[in-house]
């Protein structure tokens, strides 16, 4: 798993990369009451608004960390926004997307980096 | 307000950090916006159980008459649509302070102290609040430095505060006592901002901190600033400088209720009485309303309401945890205000549907009457 700046998580499944939110982000967002999911075969490019998370203090934008088509999003965060928070890093992932090269996401953060570029 | 000024710690400032409190700035004060178990925990808490608050930021301000209790009463009159002539000693009423052009300076709790009077007025307003009273009232308006303003909300107050303040099971919703805590005069007002029963306790700043432990011994949950909107905003309840400010005015606001019924007929000498009375009488250009979107987005502050075209905005919106759904309120012409007339409210540029609902979304329990 690769972390960058902005607190996702990118997880590589051969041509496909699954994007969530760091434990860190879901804790500072607080309570998620909606999250709003790109729709399927949005081309994304890296840095375009894919998700937009609102918590019970703000929304959020989550931006795309790479380039790809969305082949699949979490439908289960429609009506349960709070897997999120309960579970960041597995069960309240996000988005999928399709990427030329999966070697793309090797100049991410490693966790130990990303660990200690929040602490 | 100076952005750029110090921000000013609550005295209780050093128990927040130990309950694990975040602090952030809000009207010049460093205040807890949640605890760890965050803001929907502490919202479902104060609804099921009972939290404590600090709300030390809320001006305090005592009017102590040169003269006669009426003479203040009758000159504090001089300010606000509230009938306050009416005011019997030991209770508690919600007051406007009204601009010439009758938008709404700041809402207030105005408290009949038998021998002087008690404003709770919002943070954020205080230092204007304080000029423009002693303008009209001059050395009779005393702020009220080393006190702590401890808010204890929810069906479980009673039973937590009973123990440390025997005299308090007795008061009614708007009853406001003095009581004795271990020595230290407790101003408790039955009242509050979130729609619950509870209580607001003024007391010392030294005691505030042996008092609250007493509270959070008894079970009594700790809440911040998240918790506090959010419920308010489920009860109804407007916040100054985001639902009710200078350009709305009283009726509008749904808030007629704080204009006197003496006040509409013998006694109208208030600022914008030319304007709030005629809207009393021909009804207003807008009116604040509840939102339920439909969907599960919140509408939050700022967001757009269309009918056939612009038709308001909201000025307050967000998850209503206890509705388990968004909520929100705003502003529309009387047309457009009936509860379920349906809109469209412009989130991220697209238009959502929203319906307009009764308020509160939540009802208040209140413990008017005998208790």
């Amino acid at each position: 798993m690769k972390f960058t700046e902005d607190h996702e998580w990118l997880r590589v499944e051969d041509d496909v990369v699954v994007i969530g939110i760091t434990d860190h982000a879901a804790k500072e967002l607080g309570d998620i009451v909606f999250v709003e999911l790109p729709p399927v075969e949005t081309q994304l490019a890296k840095g375009d608004e894919a998700v937009v998370i609102e918590s019970v203090k703000a929304a959020s934008d989550i931006l795309a960390p790479v380039d790809g088509e969305v082949v699949e999003v979490n439908a289960a965060l429609a009506d349960k926004p709070g897997l999120v928070n309960a579970d960041p890093q597995g069960a309240g992932w996000m988005f999928k997307v399709k990427v030329d090269d999966p070697s793309v996401v090797d100049a991410f953060m490693d966790e130990d980096e990303y660990l200690e570029s929040i602490a | 307000m100076d952005d750029h000024a110090p921000l000013r710690p609550l005295p209780l400032r050093p128990l927040h950090l130990e309950l694990g409190a975040r602090l952030v700035p809000f009207a010049g004060w460093e205040m807890p916006v949640h605890y760890p178990a965050g803001v929907m925990a502490e919202h479902l808490a104060t609804r099921a159980r009972a939290c404590l608050f600090d709300v030390s930021h809320m001006g305090q301000v005592v009017l102590r008459p040169r003269g006669a209790m009426a003479d203040l009463l009758a000159g504090l009159e001089a300010l606000t649509p509230a009938d306050l002539l009416s005011l019997p000693p030991g209770r508690q009423r919600y007051a406007l302070l009204t601009t010439g052009q009758g938008g709404i300076r700041d809402d207030l709790m105005v408290s009949h102290k038998d021998d002087h009077l008690l404003l709770v007025v919002n943070a954020s307003n205080a230092e204007g609040d304080v000029a423009h009273l002693s303008d009209r009232l001059g050395g009779q308006v005393e702020p009220v430095a080393g006190r702590a303003l401890l808010a204890l909300q929810g069906p479980g107050a009673q039973a937590a505060l009973a123990p440390l303040l025997p005299g308090a099971a007795a008061m009614r919703f708007m009853d406001a006592l003095t009581l004795d805590w271990r020595g230290a005069a407790v101003w408790a007002s039955r009242s509050g901002y979130t729609g619950e029963d509870g209580w607001e306790l003024s007391l010392p700043a030294d005691a505030a901190r042996p008092f609250a432990e007493a509270l959070l011994a008894r079970g009594v949950e700790p809440a911040g600033l998240g918790a506090r909107d959010s419920l308010r905003l489920e009860a109804g309840l407007p916040l100054h400088g985001q639902d009710i400010d200078v350009t709305t005015s009283p009726v509008e606001a749904g808030l007629s209720f704080a204009v006197g019924r003496a006040r509409r007929e013998s006694r109208p000498g208030f600022p914008g009485a030319a304007r709030i009375l005629r809207e009393l009488r021909d009804g207003p250009a807008r009116l604040r309303v509840g939102l339920r979107p439909e969907g599960r987005a919140p509408m939050r502050a700022g967001t757009a309401l269309l009918a056939d075209g612009p038709a308001g905005a909201v000025t307050s919106g967000g998850f209503g945890p206890s509705v388990g759904a968004p909520v929100a309120m705003g502003y529309l012409p009387p047309a457009l205000a009936a509860a379920g007339t349906a809109l469209w409210g412009e989130v991220r540029g697209k238009p959502l549907p929203v319906v307009v609902a009764p308020l509160p979304f939540v009802p208040h329990a209140y413990r008017r009457g005998t208790p």
